[in-house]
């Protein structure tokens, strides 16, 4: 009988942490569909409200969304890649070979990411500037970088290490070099911890808006957050079109919505794959 | 041809003491050589130079007449077996017995033909398709050992191969390691172990190495020589004490005389008769006699020589043979080997016996004097 209370109390539990955390996108995607009054007002609710004229607004001629979705997924891919290939060769350094100063190179590494995005604001400015990448979409890939590569540096060398040192001297003794070792013998065992980390530096490239806002400016170049931030214009909050931020917004979830489900197992083998002895 | 020679080799990590110290030793081609020694004593490490993963600080390694100490490990003609077998989990069994064939750009038919036919003397012929996870210990020793064979090494390496296995399944790949090695005549291999059964069973020749102190007293090689060579003629008493099982019985006693031939000593109120060469040492000199547990009887006459009386301490029985551990009057514990079926109670007062030609002695610095046992053998054929 106790029992039962309890798992009763633990389902209604779960219940509300998942109402808790769905219930913000659930109200948009609703919200996303409605029109006219009933956006402001449920009790103005009807069928007919129910359409799908808010997406069909956001691809309408004079409008960049579209475009602004493909720059995001440009200047997210590429920070994936760059960031795995620079994460995979700095950890196999930092994890695998011993030299004077690695803790500190760790440290290092870790102290670059704990500077706030403003601060490093101004640098970055004329860094872009000179190196001729203001105003390139493309060009985000390089500030994106300074906050990717910290953890993806320091997730890759965690699992790079424990990686046992018996299969490295095979493969030494098989004739291959580092690279080879690489590529032929670590990559394909970290494949689910590589599968995380790309997935969260993407997830981080997709949704960054201050670095976004401040280095482009012209509404072509424009990536996703920053185009649904100014989707309003600078209307007042009455006159906001509350139904096609709405719809943006779920556009925007929906691949990483995805990727995440897609991935899900090999997320899921990535977290736990220091448990077990490969 | 493979001839493996260790010419004054040391080993020291950074600006710390040797932990490999003076070692000369020639392994002929196509011979099994075993390393054996108390853990830390840095056989794992001599196995790992002549390997290549690890740098020689001193002196010269060469197989066949080559100098190999700044050879890369896949230029020396080597294979090895590692104790976790460090198979990639990734690949089938085909592809782990390919990959190194395959990272030398081999010809891809002449790959297929090596790897089937390491499969197929390793009876892994059914299990290519396999990852290793699902095969048993047993199956993943064998494609660890085929991965080293489709090399066709010049020298076989197998660092505790057996240390994974359950008892059973140890003897019976120790008997197929054996029969490798019948089949690869011209192939040296080097095993380390800590087995000392391995290591009896299994080698031509075995390197005894000395850990702690005695490495740097007397080098890391402490003895190197046929199995029965260490266990009849062992050089030191660690030697004696190392190889063996239960381990030797040690007594403290005084030289009395000696001739080439015999010598005389005294522990405590017992005359020891001992078959050694210890002529030139004085009277009076502090020695340590040595027997082995399967070298003692229970028996014999309290007074007589070579007759030491005690009580029954405890009782192992292991079914083929029964261990006795008496306390001595003098207070120390000495283990004696009886059959099977002795029937020995604890509390029980009992002699020990043993045979002058069974008797070892030791220098104080821990040196052996020579057994002149194997002289005195055909002597007493002759009498009879």
């Amino acid at each position: 009988m106790r029992g039962h209370m309890r798992r009763f109390a633990f389902r209604v539990f779960v219940a509300l942490v998942v109402g808790f955390a769905l219930f913000p996108f659930g109200f948009a995607v609703f919200t996303s569909f409605l029109g006219g009054n009933a956006l402001y007002d449920l009790r103005d609710v009807e069928a007919s409200s129910f359409g799908i004229a808010n997406y069909r607004a956001l691809f309408e001629s004079g409008q960049y969304f579209g475009q602004s979705i493909l720059n995001s997924l440009q200047v997210a891919a590429t920070v994936v890649g760059l960031s795995l290939l620079l994460g995979v060769t700095a950890a196999y350094a930092l994890g695998r070979i011993a030299f004077r100063g690695r803790g500190l190179l760790l440290m290092a590494i870790l102290a670059v990411s704990m500077f706030p995005q403003v601060a490093v604001m101004a640098g970055m400015y004329e860094l872009m500037h000179a190196l001729g990448l203001y105003n390139r979409t493309l060009g985000l890939v390089l500030p994106y970088m300074l906050f990717t590569l910290p953890f993806t540096v320091w997730v890759l060398t965690t699992f790079m290490r424990d990686l046992p040192r018996e299969l490295e001297e095979a493969a030494v003794m098989d004739g291959c070099s580092p690279w080879r070792i690489l590529v032929s013998v670590f990559l394909p065992l970290l494949w689910p911890v590589l599968v995380s980390v790309g997935l969260l530096a993407f997830v981080a490239a997709w949704n960054e808006f201050l670095f976004a806002l401040t280095f482009v400016n012209q509404d072509a170049g424009r990536t996703v957050p920053v185009a649904i931030s100014l989707i309003g214009g600078g209307a007042t909050s009455r006159e906001l079109p509350w139904g096609k931020l709405m719809a943006a917004s779920v556009l925007v979830t929906l691949p990483l919505v995805a990727m995440v489900l897609v991935f899900q197992k090999k997320i899921v083998a990535g977290l736990t794959a220091g448990a077990i002895k490969g | 041809m493979a001839e493996l020679v260790f010419d004054n080799v040391s080993k020291r990590y950074g600006k710390g003491a040797e932990v490999l110290r003076d070692i000369d030793l020639s392994i002929a081609q196509g011979e099994f050589c075993v390393f054996i020694g108390p853990s830390g004593c840095g056989k794992s490490t001599m196995l790992r130079m002549i390997a290549g993963l690890e740098d020689i600080s001193a002196g010269e390694l060469r197989i066949g007449g080559q100098r190999v100490n700044e050879m890369a490990p896949s230029e020396r003609g080597i294979a090895m077996v590692f104790q976790s077998y460090a198979l990639y989990p990734h690949m089938t069994v085909y592809e782990n017995l390919a990959f190194g064939l395959k990272v030398r750009k081999a010809d891809r038919a002449a790959i297929d033909q090596k790897v089937r036919n390491a499969a197929r003397a390793l009876q892994l012929d059914g299990l290519l398709e396999r990852l290793p996870r699902e095969l048993s210990g047993g199956q993943r020793q064998r494609v660890a050992i085929g991965r080293a064979i489709v090399r066709e090494p010049r020298v076989f390496l197998f660092d505790e191969p057996l240390s994974n296995l359950d008892a059973e399944l140890r003897v019976q790949t120790r008997l197929e390691i054996a029969r490798l090695h019948a089949g690869m005549p011209g192939t040296t291999m080097i095993y380390v172990t800590h087995d000392q059964v391995e290591a009896m069973t299994l080698a031509d020749k075995i390197v005894l190495l000395n850990s702690g102190d005695a490495v740097q007293r007397e080098g890391s090689v402490a003895q190197f020589g046929a199995p029965l060579d260490l266990y009849h003629h062992p050089a030191n008493r660690f030697v004696a004490g190392f190889i063996g099982s239960p381990k030797m019985n040690f007594i403290d006693a005084e030289l009395e005389s000696a001739t080439p031939h015999e010598a005389l000593a005294r522990a405590g109120g017992t005359a020891f008769v001992a078959r050694v060469d210890a002529a030139g040492s004085p009277r009076g000199t502090r020695i340590a006699l040595g027997i082995r547990p399967e070298h003692a009887v229970l028996g014999g006459v309290a007074g007589q020589p070579n007759t030491l009386a005690g009580t029954v301490a405890f009782v192992e029985q292991l079914g083929e043979s029964t261990c006795v551990h008496v306390r001595l009057d003098g207070g120390l514990l000495f283990t004696v080997r009886e059959r099977g079926d002795a029937r020995n109670r604890v509390g029980e007062t009992v002699t020990v016996r043993c045979d002058p030609a069974d008797v070892h002695v030791f220098r104080a610095d821990g040196r052996s004097f020579a057994r002149t046992r194997d002289a005195a053998a055909p002597q007493a054929l002759a009498r009879a």
